[in-house]
């Protein structure tokens, strides 16, 4: 063997070696920040993302959706299709197949049994379970052996993959939590906080609200993984230091949620330790147009689909006031890395999402003045448009936060050179989406002509979320204000094509009735979109493997970080 | 003195329940909905099952009572029966439980209750060890540049706020001269002369930002009283027996003043359990204050309801302990 020879060799070996460093616990610790502190480890009893996202490193699913969209099999052996059988013909059940050998993380298998006891854990009555939606249909689930699981739905299910799959319902182990059925589930403290499961990671030490100490999963799958041996979980502060923990002072190496004034963290992660990341998953910032008339002088009858809106149901209205907002100054004010333009309500997947409605893209505040004109709004004395004597004056409201009422104040100027006056309102948050039917602040009694949220969907498949538009679902004194669709949208056709959906497998057949269902939603005048909000999180320049991914938790590829060598 | 103690001590019963009743209703009249912070994409039926699982279907008036049950019989029994080993009847009591955590109240406040009593109990003793010298010297040489000195910088205690000075600090001191963590490490455990030094790094900005503001206030106090003592007749006597200067300030006049300080300083421990909830969220310390204000953020009713109403309590408690310390310092009260 020459020099030349080895010293190639010794140059191929160097290239290798950052993707052999890989040996479970050989990188020490990593420290991440959730600045909304940890409350408990399972996602059945959770009040909200930061929980999901932490139970999310110690159990798994039978699949989880990765970056793109697309499932990912976790503890499946692959993904159930028509294709492969694993979907039967008339759309009912599933059968998922387990990988062989896998183990929790105190030494003893996963056998079907664990999907059967977790699907009755959550279902039953009196357990409160969070993540009651995910098994909405099931009429069984059976362990066939203890390697292969059978989902039994009701109804015929074109899209099946809800049960078992995504961060919000992962299995839980039947030994530990069988005592912790119904009105026990709350009890279980040491259950609730040091699950025991089959992810990277296994919970050390937990307390609630501040901190969880996590250390490798002696048992798990991958023998290589994960890298890190320890992981500190830490919780509480506020969004801008979490960041700068991060960007500035280097004490963390990856902080959720980076909800800070997007000059802010420009100028931190100017500092140079880390990066901004972010993904876009199907958080759309909207404006909801009123479709019912909300006059107080109406009553027990203001803002119900007995009274249409007499202004805002004519379609050359609304889509003049969308033309005239300005969503680049929205974006570039309150979301920069956080925001991107969108035109539609399903944004993404990229497979779901419609290209027939850029026009929202650019503002045209002639395009919008022409719409009002012909639509017999006049321009009045004091620059407010008027029509039949009444003028076109609306009531705008949001919930209480600095970003939204920075875009409720730009809207607004918007509207007025289009001769539109508005009026703004907050309301804090927890009553706004809180749906008492006894306040009238909710977002769903929509007591003003505009409102402005933002909405999303778990999981990749729009077909409940494109159900909130359909007329059943419109909140009313009858149906305890509960519905979801605040504008009061009501499209026979509308709701013939999103039956249909419900009848339709296959994800492009199914994509084709979803973007015609979104094009619907966004070409009436009950619904403007503004901004496609993205998730925004902070890393170290030390720490590698991260994947920010919309559809899951964000700490799901845990198991793939490692500590970049410098 | 002691049936003076006893008699205010029962008054205090109904006192506290009529102050419980008070805490109780104001919280669940308040708006706020534990399921409020649930994501959208979770239906109002589900909603609704979590909040019957939360116990929030029964009427007010079981739900006080019950929650007085649990916070007055089953959570001293549990208490007893754990430092003990002793059992009451059978096992399995409700006790007050925290809806985001599922856990038992009162274990959440016995684990957050040292980090708030180091970090705040120590801003407090670093407060009065500054404010009394100040206090002193500031009345002793009136309008001398350290007295003006000694005002500005209570006025700036006072007025720069919490938030304010914390950010300053962390600004200063962990970004850009990269001295001190802005983070606390809660999981630290003091073993070696080492982690002392850690814990000591951890805890000075916290406790300094605690300590300049109580500071500020108790300084001007001692200030105050110190003035009132010093033209006093008995100053002019001690004087004139002879007495060095060090001995009528710091025995005669620093003595008699104290006594007005003592009963504010008495009066504001019960603040010290109660955490310093700005201070802790910014440092990240898990301590009662940080516990509140999560409690708050979840409309985690019970776990809010049992914080103030041991605040209550405490207040009371050290009501009644400042009163009684008045009477032990100053021989001239009496209490019948």
């Amino acid at each position: 063997m020459t020099l030349r020879h080895m010293l190639t060799g010794a140059a191929a070996l160097a290239l290798l070696a950052p993707a052999a460093h890989a040996e479970r616990g050989s990188d020490g610790q990593v420290n991440v920040l959730y600045w909304q502190a940890v409350s408990i480890m399972t996602p059945y009893l959770s009040s909200g993302t930061k929980d999901l996202e932490a139970a999310s490193l110690v159990l798994e699913p039978l699949a989880r959706f990765g970056p793109d969209g697309q499932l990912v099999p976790y503890l499946a052996e692959d993904i159930p299709t028509l294709e492969n059988g694993g979907i039967s013909e008339d759309l009912t059940t599933i059968t998922w197949k387990l990988k062989e050998g896998i183990l929790w993380s105190d030494g003893t298998p996963v056998t079907a049994d664990d999907a059967v006891f977790t699907w009755q854990y959550c279902t039953d009555p009196d357990g409160g379970c969070a993540q009651l939606p995910n098994f909405g249909d099931v009429a069984s689930v059976e362990a066939v052996d203890p390697q292969t699981i059978k989902v039994t739905f009701s109804v015929p299910k074109p899209y099946p993959y809800g049960p078992l799959v995504g961060a919000q319902s992962p299995l839980i182990q039947k030994a530990q939590f069988a005592n912790c059925l119904g009105v026990a589930a709350p009890t279980c403290t040491e259950a609730n906080t040091k699950p025991i499961g089959t992810g990277p990671f296994v919970v050390d030490d937990f307390k609630a609200n501040d901190v969880v100490v996590l250390s490798a999963n002696p048992n798990f799958r991958d023998p290589e993984k994960p890298a890190f041996a320890n992981m500190v979980l830490k919780g509480g502060g506020d969004a801008a230091s979490a960041a700068r923990s991060v960007l500035e002072t280097g004490e963390f190496d990856y902080a959720w949620n980076a909800q800070v004034e997007p000059e802010i963290l420009t100028a931190m992660e100017a500092a140079g330790k880390g990066k901004v990341v972010s993904a876009f998953g199907t958080l759309v910032e909207r404006i909801q147009v009123n479709q019912t008339d909300p006059d107080p002088a109406l009553g027990e009858e203001r803002s119900t689909v007995k009274h249409p809106h007499p202004i805002l149901t004519d379609e050359n209205v609304v889509k003049a006031l969308s033309l005239a907002i300005d969503r680049a100054i929205l974006i570039e004010t309150g979301y920069g890395a956080a925001g991107q333009m969108t035109c539609n309500l399903v944004p993404a997947p990229e497979y779901n999402a419609s290209t027939n409605n850029d026009w929202c893209k650019t503002r045209d505040v002639d395009q919008a003045n022409k719409l009002l004109d012909e639509a017999g709004w006049m321009m009045g004395s004091d620059g407010v448009r008027e029509k039949d004597g009444k003028r076109l004056s609306l009531l705008f409201q949001s919930s209480t936060n600095s970003v939204r009422q920075a875009a409720q104040a730009l809207i607004k100027q918007d509207w007025a050179q289009i001769g539109v006056e508005t009026e703004l309102r907050n309301i804090d948050g927890g009553v706004f989406f809180g749906g008492d039917p006894g306040s009238p602040d909710t977002f769903q009694k929509f007591f003003a002509d505009v409102e402005m949220y933002a909405n999303n969907f778990d999981g990749t498949d729009p077909e409940k979320y494109l159900g909130d538009w359909v007329c059943s679902q419109a909140p009313s004194i009858e149906n305890q204000w509960q519905g979801n669709n605040t504008s009061r949208m009501c499209n026979p056709d509308y709701d013939a094509l999103h039956a249909e959906l419900g009848k339709t497998a296959g994800q492009d057949a199914r994509a084709k009735i979803a973007i015609e269902l979104n094009d619907m939603i966004v070409n009436s005048p009950s619904f403007i979109p503004l901004v496609h909000r993205g998730r925004v999180s902070t890393k170290s320049n030390a720490l590698g493997g991260v994947i920010m991914n919309p559809w899951d938790s964000e700490l799901w590829n845990a198991a793939d970080w490692y500590r970049e060598k410098s | 003195m002691f049936a003076y103690a006893l008699r205010r001590l029962l008054f205090a019963i109904p006192t506290l329940l009529v102050i419980s009743f008070i805490i109780f209703a104001l919280l669940d009249l308040s708006p706020g909905d534990p399921t409020a912070n649930l994501p959208l994409t979770i239906p109002a039926e589900v909603r609704e099952q979590i909040r019957i699982s939360l116990g929030l279907g029964e009427p007010f008036h079981i739900r006080y009572v019950k929650w007085l049950e649990q916070f007055f019989v089953n959570e001293p029994l549990h208490l007893i029966e754990q430092a003990t080993g002793w059992s009451f009847g059978e096992g399995q009591r409700m006790r007050v439980i925290s809806w985001q955590t599922r856990s038992p109240v009162t274990d959440l406040i016995l684990e957050r209750l040292p980090q708030t009593l180091w970090v705040v109990g120590l801003s407090y003793l670093v407060g009065i060890l500054i404010a009394i010298p100040i206090g002193v010297i500031s009345a002793y040489r009136q309008y001398s540049w350290f007295d003006q000195f000694g005002t500005l910088f209570s006025m700036i205690g006072f007025s720069a706020p919490t938030f304010f000075t914390g950010l300053l600090f962390i600004v200063i001191f962990s970004v850009w001269l990269g001295w001190l963590p802005s983070i606390y490490d809660t999981n630290l455990r003091v073993t070696n002369a080492q982690t002392l030094w850690l814990q000591i790094r951890q805890m000075i900005m916290p406790v300094m930002v605690l300590a300049l503001f109580n500071a500020a206030q108790l300084s001007r106090f001692m200030r105050a009283s110190m003035l009132d003592n010093l033209g006093q007749e008995y100053v002019r006597t001690a004087r004139a027996k002879g007495l060095r200067e060090r001995a009528v300030i710091l025995i005669h006049v620093l003595r008699n003043s104290l006594i007005p300080v003592v009963t504010v300083i008495a009066l504001g421990i019960p603040t010290i359990f109660g955490g310093a909830i700005i201070t802790e969220q910014i440092f990240r310390v898990n301590g009662i204050g940080q516990l509140l204000i999560t409690g708050i953020q979840g409309a985690d009713i019970p776990l809010v309801q049992t914080l103030t109403f041991m605040f209550a309590v405490l207040i009371v408690l050290f009501n009644l302990v400042a009163d009684l310390l008045y009477g032990m310092l100053d021989p001239r009260i009496r209490y019948e």
